[in-house]
């Protein structure tokens, strides 16, 4: 049974094509593989019920032959996604034992093309964290090690439990969401694929908001087809969500040539910093040679408002969480702290319920909104980020697509970077100038740090221009050839 | 620019999280840590520049004025913790 949790998506609906599988036996796999690696504490709720459910009617509807294109595909849900009647937490104590009467867009998108739901998986709580070390429900680990080192690493984040169940065979795929790089780096920092699309590609509807100009919702895999199946799926314009785009979803399989000759690849000045480790300016410079032998065109670009970026975001994503978290007081659901006045119910629920990373950037959310500061942080704030995003519209005059380092260094330990916000902060800033600006980008796996963790490459792409962002992520793919397991194993 | 004990508590008032006293000096130097780093951009000319009200360039759509419910009331009610006869109930506002 071990070999069909190894499997693609891609690879698994073939099986289940051929009949060499069921989605009952699909579904079973991934189920002990899950019991067997509750170490990594990658789920917050396990749905394995629910799942053997949808295997059994994923199994009807293929014999039937109306099998959809995610039939029977057992995933991990990120627990941000409001999923019917299960637990959808944030990973935040102020949910305590929330279950939404609805569903989420994107998930009713997946079990209407037939994915199973295997269970929630855990997150930085309300998203905000790059090390999964902020979740109530405790530290997810990173299934790689370091070589000759048995400490266990962080997964990244805020997608870390997503990102540890695919690295580690529990789920073939998983949903993440991405605000300042929470699909990228966590991707990056376990061996997978992260896909963060255009601002607007999926709906937002059901999604518990974090900074809700940022958020975007996106999967996590094992391969670029899978990227590009998953995304086929979870995008739709959705009149429920009043930022969703109502553009063509593409047929992103199709895209997928790997052909990149005379594709215009931009690598900007401004990503090389000061202090970032020589191996990932090693393998960023090993991508660009992958893409100029391939014939494409190398071009130097210049965005002079990188490193703004991360300290744009540190106002405006505080500034929108400070709002989108005023409604958890106690009153509708979750936790109530029952204590004197109204006032006092407020104020001690919050402060009982939200962890300290929340709590502070609730606070400087708070701050930089209020009278007297306004115009000089949220209002400056604003129009950094339109330089930002001015930034890559000219850059779109010369290139296609960008190419970066997804994050400046492999996985740490769990414990590092605690005692310093900013320390953490710095994970993201190469995937946070995308986010400011509302672009797609994609980590792909390209290589293995020199302790044997693996290091991902970041792809940025136009607006809504995923299909060509996928397809230069696949000749990455190809050329990386990037077989390393966690555990020291190969595929 | 400095936020002091005054600040933090009047922001935690704002923000309606209850903060003990013990808690906010090293709630003010964190957040003061925060607020000088990106204090950064105010090296930045952005005279004339527009701040960015929405990062695609669509205009926003309009539907329909009609009520849709996401969810019946007692569907919704079932998280709450605690109401009575349809209603949230919360501590007594009104004497």
């Amino acid at each position: 049974m071990s070999t069909l949790t190894d499997l693609t998506i891609a690879g698994a609906r073939a099986a289940l094509e051929k009949r060499e599988c069921s989605a009952r036996e699909l579904a079973e796999a991934h189920i002990a593989a899950a019991e067997g690696a509750r170490h990594l504490n990658a789920f917050v709720a396990e749905t394995f019920d629910l799942a053997m459910n949808q295997a059994d009617a994923s199994d009807k509807r293929l014999a039937a032959g109306e099998a959809g294109l995610l039939e029977g595909m057992p995933l991990a849900i990120k627990d941000l996604y409001c999923t019917k009647g299960v637990h959808s937490a944030a990973c935040s104590h102020i949910l305590d034992g929330f279950k939404p009467p609805y569903e989420s867009t994107v998930t009713a998108n997946l079990w209407r093309e037939g994915a199973v739901m295997l269970g929630k998986a855990n997150m930085d709580e309300f998203a905000m964290g790059s090390a999964n070390v902020t979740s109530y429900y405790g530290n997810v680990t990173n299934p790689w090690q370091r070589q000759g080192d048995n400490k266990p690493l962080v997964p990244g984040g805020s997608s870390g439990g997503s990102a540890a169940a695919v690295a580690a065979r529990i789920a073939l795929a998983a949903t993440g969401t991405d605000t300042g790089g929470s699909i990228r780096q966590p991707a990056a920092f376990c061996g997978l694929v992260g896909l963060k699309p255009t601002y607007g590609r999926c709906s937002r509807w059901g999604i518990i908001a974090f900074a809700s100009s940022l958020d975007q919702a996106g999967p996590l895999t094992r391969s670029v087809e899978d990227a590009a199946l998953m995304l086929q799926v979870m995008a739709s314009y959705d009149a429920k969500d009043s930022t969703s785009v109502d553009v063509p979803v593409p047929d992103y399989s199709a895209a997928l040539s790997g052909e990149v000759k005379g594709l215009r690849v931009g690598v900007p000045a401004e990503y090389r910093l000061d202090g970032m480790p020589e191996e990932i300016e090693e393998l960023w410079r090993r991508g660009i040679d992958w893409y100029k032998d391939a014939g494409a065109e190398i071009v130097d670009i210049t965005l002079p408002h990188t490193k703004y970026s991360l300290p744009t975001y540190y106002i405006v994503a505080p500034a929108e969480c400070s709002s989108n978290l005023a409604r958890y007081d106690g009153v509708r659901y979750g936790l109530r702290e029952e204590d004197g006045d109204l006032t006092q119910m407020y104020e001690r629920t919050r402060a009982k319920g939200f962890g300290a990373e929340v709590q502070r950037r609730i606070m400087i959310g708070t701050y930089v909104l209020s009278a007297g500061y306004y115009d000089a942080y949220y209002l400056k704030a604003q129009k950094l980020r339109t330089l930002i995003a001015r930034d890559f519209q000219q850059a779109w005059e010369k290139v296609d697509v960008v190419l970066t380092p997804t994050a400046p260094s492999a996985a740490f330990a769990i414990g590092e970077k605690m005692d310093d916000p900013i320390a953490m902060y710095l994970n993201d800033v190469f995937t946070v100038p995308a986010s400011m600006a509302g672009l797609p980008g994609i980590s792909v796996p390209a290589g293995l740090s020199s302790e044997g963790l693996p290091l991902g490459l970041q792809l940025i792409g136009q607006p809504f221009d995923e299909a060509r962002m996928l397809n230069a992520a696949r000749f990455m793919e190809i050329a990386a050839n990037f077989t390393a397991q966690p555990g020291g194993g190969a595929a | 620019m400095a936020i002091d004990k005054a600040t933090v508590l009047r922001v935690a008032k704002l923000a309606r999280i209850e903060v003990a006293d013990e808690a906010t000096d090293g709630l003010a130097d964190e957040l003061n840590a925060i607020m000088t780093w990106v204090e950064q951009l105010s090296e930045v000319d952005t005279e004339g520049v527009e701040p960015m009200t929405s990062v695609v360039d669509v205009t926003p759509p309009l539907r329909s004025d009609t009520v849709d419910a996401v969810a019946p009331r007692d569907d919704l009610l079932v998280n709450a913790p605690e109401s009575e006869d349809g209603f949230f109930v919360v501590p007594k506002v009104v004497e």
